[in-house]
């Protein structure tokens, strides 16, 4: 496969005289492969190594009566029962070790269970068959209980409780909302001038990351009271300090080799495997193995959660999109993992790639009786994305524009302010539309390939509107039924941008150099007949417009003044870090961009 | 539980080895002789990881019962190499990156010899059908289906071994 | 539940063995038998081999193919009598489990599979048992989980003439993968009129299975569009297809006339 660089772009924001960046390279790991000698961690040998296997839970959601594993323990080959008694600290959450939510999980559960596939009971044998053949003499008694399968049916005031730790089946944001905010500008101002709204539903099933190695881990004692663990996992640190608050151990007396994992694609960092490994073996002695079968990977591994995504635009006839509204459900299964984070990652994401002065999002974290997710590549982003494309596309259709043309016109560019309140900065979208478009032969305006990332942003673009903001959706207020906080106040812009009340349309990005025509000042591709290379009709089918089930309506706010929210900082502030807010209150995370 | 005993050839040495009943022969091969190249995805045939050679023909060890290969001359990934000179599939598969993780690779890399021992000048839709019981997660498959054929465009098929 | 296998020299040892022990299975290729074994199956602990050597043969004996229970897909794919049935064992899994698969173990295989026996069902296939006893096809597949476990010693095919054997295996899996419908179909003719025709499908069903209802419709039309419509109207009269992974049981109903048509007229 060969790769094609476009040096022309962008030629002196980089460096060309660079040793290994753009020149192919071979693998470090490459001969370890093609030779079959790559060390992944079930390539370790250990005489009188014992097998783990786990009892599970058949059902989406169980109380726990009894467990009788007494035929088990006799059975031969049998070396011990873990039961929940015996995890030191049998209840964790994976971000507590970046100070983020409530524990909520446990490696074995004693009281209920709320997915297929929950671990409540593991055995050790000397055999993978003799395990297997205890794990089956195992009698559980279960009360089995009502479950919840949908993240809109979760949020219901009469739906189960799933997750004892967050009774109102949603995540607690900020240790004040049901849900992660983003406002920026004021969208209900601008719909009601914008020429069209269009609005859309999406939603995209779990996906299971499916690596080919499964998740396994092997622990052996080691000198010093210590304990190797070999493991497949993808985040060594991450495990190390989650085994080591689940075992209740110091982790220098783990230690962890990894480093060699057969697929992960996000699949390997929940740290399941390592903790259950070491337990046993502290508990034999002997060095143990813990690994998924291939059922396991794809019932119990934590998969791409599912997401339904709410979208509403408002559009201008000439294309620009002027105010962008989201409403969004992660499923987090029965336990938080990663999804409370991925949120965070998506908010900081939206509206996508393109400059919109207005927008609204609330997006929801919600336990379900399904297996717990985690993350997959572009972890928190992808599913939005794929809701913000086909919207993109949609809408491009509904005003008659080349679908291409319409992502250039409302593409970031340098200098722009983006939701979060940063500055947009080495933008390119455009560029690589314009590239898209040549190489798939799709025809787009000579306006169009002329423009530029680093031309046209920036200016009133770079302005903070003035931000409509509210304190809707307080933890508990929705299964109570009560209509929410409501109060509404407005934060001032930080340069002169148009007032609220009188709201105009963004302008659109100035004309490249190289064609200042005024069709590009006033555009002319509001008309689909100025544009007669393309054919409506070939623009991708969009998904349909009615939404089967409504979002939850907002209630009405009212104006209250009120101590501002971190997701309502003033541009300048940096990162809110005080007592009682997470370090993840800003909306862009943790990590800068 | 009772143990059998059981020899066979593997790589061209001799091998024997106590198994127990209903033992597959992946595990025999890793744990039981320490040859760790075929590797276990699935345990169900599904993967294709654990492809070794039994007679020449490319079988499932995950789903071989160990004792039916007494007698039988074997070969996985570990032998492919003679000494330190790489055998061609191996070569093309390091040029080609159709190794990423690397998981997928002894069985791969045994799926195609065993159809370039048969077929030396494969079609590109030989060799697609070659891996269809091999699954790789990472590659998209284009660079190993790449690799085989430029291994067979350097003889691979024509090497003994 | 430990494991214990047994190995027999004669068929006939082995089949009794069979039929006095509930919780024994007769092995074959072992693809599915030993996927069973890996995952704890607590079903069954005794594993039956047999090294009859008559087990792993392909005999002619006139117009009829006798094929021993323990020939592979690969051995099919290896034997010139057996050419019509190529396209078919090319359909089963990958290289790999077509060294292994065999042909009895295909008919005691699980939904979603039974490609093979699909084929079977339409060649007018005599089962041969190892006491000798026969049985037709269908009363196996109906019988074939219950108690006492019978063995497969053979099973006897005709060679049909050309072009009236038809065999289409459905999968959304790239390049194959595990069928969605599979479809089989003996479809003679006189005077330009269809007579006698034998439709199988597999994968629409707890067991692979004849189509009666077009069967009977086939009777005397002619193979064209306007001819086959009332058998496309029956495909999935009096069946249940199942729901897996693959499809749906409506997706199956609704895709089954396609699928039959394109069998029966090509394309
Ligand atoms: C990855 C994979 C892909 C597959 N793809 C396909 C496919 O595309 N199409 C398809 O049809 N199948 C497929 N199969 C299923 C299976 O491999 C085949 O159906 C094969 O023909 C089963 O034969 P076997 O000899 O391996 O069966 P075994 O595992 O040996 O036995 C299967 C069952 O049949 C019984 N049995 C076997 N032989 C006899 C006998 N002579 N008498 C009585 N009982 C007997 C066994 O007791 C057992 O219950 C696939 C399997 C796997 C793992
Ligand atoms: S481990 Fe044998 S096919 Fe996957
Ligand atoms: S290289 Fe990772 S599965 Fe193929």
């Amino acid at each position: 496969m060969s790769v094609e660089f476009r040096k022309e772009l962008f030629a002196d924001e980089r460096d060309d005289n660079l040793n290994e960046i753009g020149k192919g390279t071979q693998r470090q790991d490459a001969l370890g492969h093609v030779t079959g000698r790559s060390p992944y961690f079930d390539d370790h040998l250990f005489d009188g190594l014992l097998q783990i296997r786990c009892v599970r839970s058949p059902h989406h959601h169980a109380r726990i009566r009894s467990v009788d594993f007494s035929q088990a323990a006799n059975m031969p080959g049998v070396v011990k029962v873990i039961r929940p008694d015996d995890v030191p600290n049998n209840f964790n959450t994976l971000l507590s070790l970046l100070n983020f939510g409530r524990d909520d999980e446990a490696l074995l559960s004693s009281k209920k269970v709320s997915y297929v596939g929950e671990p409540v009971l593991a055995i050790i044998a000397s055999s993978d068959r003799q395990a297997r053949d205890a794990v089956a003499a195992v009698k559980v008694d279960w009360e089995v209980l009502p479950h919840v399968l949908d993240v809109e049916e979760a949020l219901k005031p009469d739906a189960p409780v799933v997750n004892e730790v967050y009774p109102n089946n949603s995540f607690d944001y900020h240790e004040k909302y049901d849900h992660q905010k983003l406002r920026y500008g004021d969208v209900e101002t601008a719909f009601a001038q914008a020429d069209k709204i269009i609005e859309g539903r999406y939603q995209m099933s779990p996906i299971e990351q499916a690596p080919v190695e499964t998740n396994g881990a092997i622990a052996a004692p080691e000198t010093n009271d210590r304990f190797v663990c070999y493991t497949s996992t993808q985040a060594l640190f991450f495990s190390l300090g989650t085994a080591g608050k689940l075992l209740n151990v110091s982790s220098n007396r783990l230690h962890f080799i990894g480093g060699t994992v057969g697929g992960g694609f996000g699949g390997k960092v929940d740290s399941l495997v390592e903790p259950m490994a070491i337990l046993g073996c502290m508990l034999t002695g002997k060095p143990c193995r813990f690994v998924w079968d291939r059922e396991e990977e794809m019932q119990v591994g934590a998969p791409r959660g599912a997401e339904r995504w709410y979208l509403k635009d408002g559009v201008m006839n000439d294309g620009r999109i002027i105010a962008r509204q989201f409403t969004g459900y992660f499923d987090a299964g029965a336990y938080t993992r990663l999804s409370s984070y991925a949120i965070i990652k998506c908010t900081g994401h939206l509206p996508g790639p393109y400059h919109i002065p207005n927008v609204k999002s609330d997006v929801y974290c919600v336990f379900t009786n399904r297996t717990p997710a985690t993350a997959m590549r572009g972890f928190g982003v992808t599913g939005v994305d794929f809701a913000i494309e086909c919207q993109m596309d949609k809408i491009a259709h509904e005003v008659g524009m080349n679908p291409v043309e319409f992502r250039i016109l409302n593409a970031y560019r340098d200098g722009d302010m983006k939701a979060h309140r940063r500055e947009a900065k080495n933008c390119a979208l455009i560029e690589c539309a314009q590239v898209a478009a040549e190489k798939a032969n799709w025809p787009i305006r000579e306006e169009f390939k002329q423009a530029s990332s680093m031309v046209g942003g920036g200016g009133e673009r770079a302005a903070i509107p003035h931000t409509v903001t509210d304190e809707d959706g307080k933890i508990g207020d929705r299964r109570a039924g009560r209509s929410g906080g409501g109060r509404t106040r407005t934060i001032a812009p930080s340069s002169p941008a148009p007032a609220p009340a009188a709201y105009t349309p963004p302008p659109p990005p100035v004309p490249p150099p190289a064609a200042p025509s005024p069709a590009a000042q006033q555009p002319s591709y509001a008309h689909p007949a100025a544009a007669p290379a393309y054919q409506p009709s070939a623009a991708p089918a969009s998904q349909p417009a009615t939404p089967e089930a409504p979002p939850p309506a907002a209630p009405a706010p009212t104006p209250v003044p009120a101590a501002p929210s971190p997701e309502s900082s003033p541009p300048s502030a940096r990162p809110v870090n005080r007592p009682g807010y997470s370090r993840f209150a800003s909306n862009s995370g943790f990590r800068r961009r | 539980m009772s143990k059998k005993p059981v020899q066979f050839t593997l790589n061209g040495e001799s091998k024997a080895v106590f198994v127990d009943d209903g033992q597959n022969l992946l595990d025999v091969l890793r744990r039981g002789v320490g040859d760790l190249s075929p590797k276990y995805g699935c345990g169900q045939g599904t993967c294709g990881a654990c492809t070794v050679l039994i007679d020449g023909e490319a079988h499932l060890s995950c789903l071989t019962l160990a004792e039916t290969v007494e007698g039988r001359s074997l070969s996985s990934t570990g032998g492919l190499a003679q000494g330190a000179e790489l055998h061609p599939l191996q070569d093309a598969f390091m040029r080609h990156f159709a190794a990423q993780c690397g998981f997928c690779t002894s069985g791969m890399l045994m799926a195609a010899k065993s159809l370039l021992d048969r077929n030396p000048n494969p079609s590109r839709d030989d060799v697609v059908e070659a891996i269809s019981g091999n699954i790789c997660r990472c590659t998209g498959y284009e660079p190993i289906i790449e690799a085989i054929l430029d291994a067979a465009q350097n003889g691979a098929g024509r090497r003994s071994a | 539940m430990s494991i214990s296998v047994k190995t027999f020299a004669s068929t006939a040892e082995a089949a009794t063995a069979l039929s006095g022990d509930r919780a024994a299975r007769f092995m074959g290729g072992g693809t599915l038998i030993m996927r069973a074994v890996n995952e704890g199956d607590q079903s069954f602990n005794t594993i039956l081999l047999a090294n009859d050597p008559a087990l792993t043969e392909i005999q002619a004996q006139g117009d009829r193919l006798i094929i021993g229970s323990r020939v592979t897909m690969a051995q099919i794919l290896a034997s010139r009598d057996l050419e019509f049935l190529h396209p078919v064992a090319r359909a089963v899994g990958g290289p790999a489990i077509r060294n292994m698969a065999t042909v009895g173990g295909n008919l005691f295989a699980e939904h979603p599979y039974g490609d093979l026996t699909a084929a079977l069902l339409v060649l007018d296939c005599q089962v041969t048992l190892a006491g000798g006893q026969t049985s037709t096809l269908p009363d196996l597949l109906r019988d074939r989980t219950r108690e006492p476990r019978v063995l497969v010693a053979s099973v006897s095919i005709v060679r049909p003439q050309s072009g009236i054997f038809k065999f289409r295996k459905v999968s959304r899996v790239k390049p194959k993968g595990v069928s969605l419908m599979t479809i089989a179909a003996w479809i003679p003719q006189s005077g330009g009129r269809v007579s006698g025709a034998r439709v199988a499908y597999s994968s629409m069903g707890p067991t692979p299975m004849r189509v009666q209802a077009v069967e009977q419709a086939l009777e005397g039309a002619t193979l064209d569009e306007t001819g086959v419509g009332n058998a496309l109207s029956a495909a999935t009269s009096g069946i249940e297809p199942p729901t897996d992974a693959i499809a749906s049981s409506w997706y199956r109903r609704e895709v089954a006339p396609v699928h039959l048509k394109r069998t029966l007229l090509g394309g």
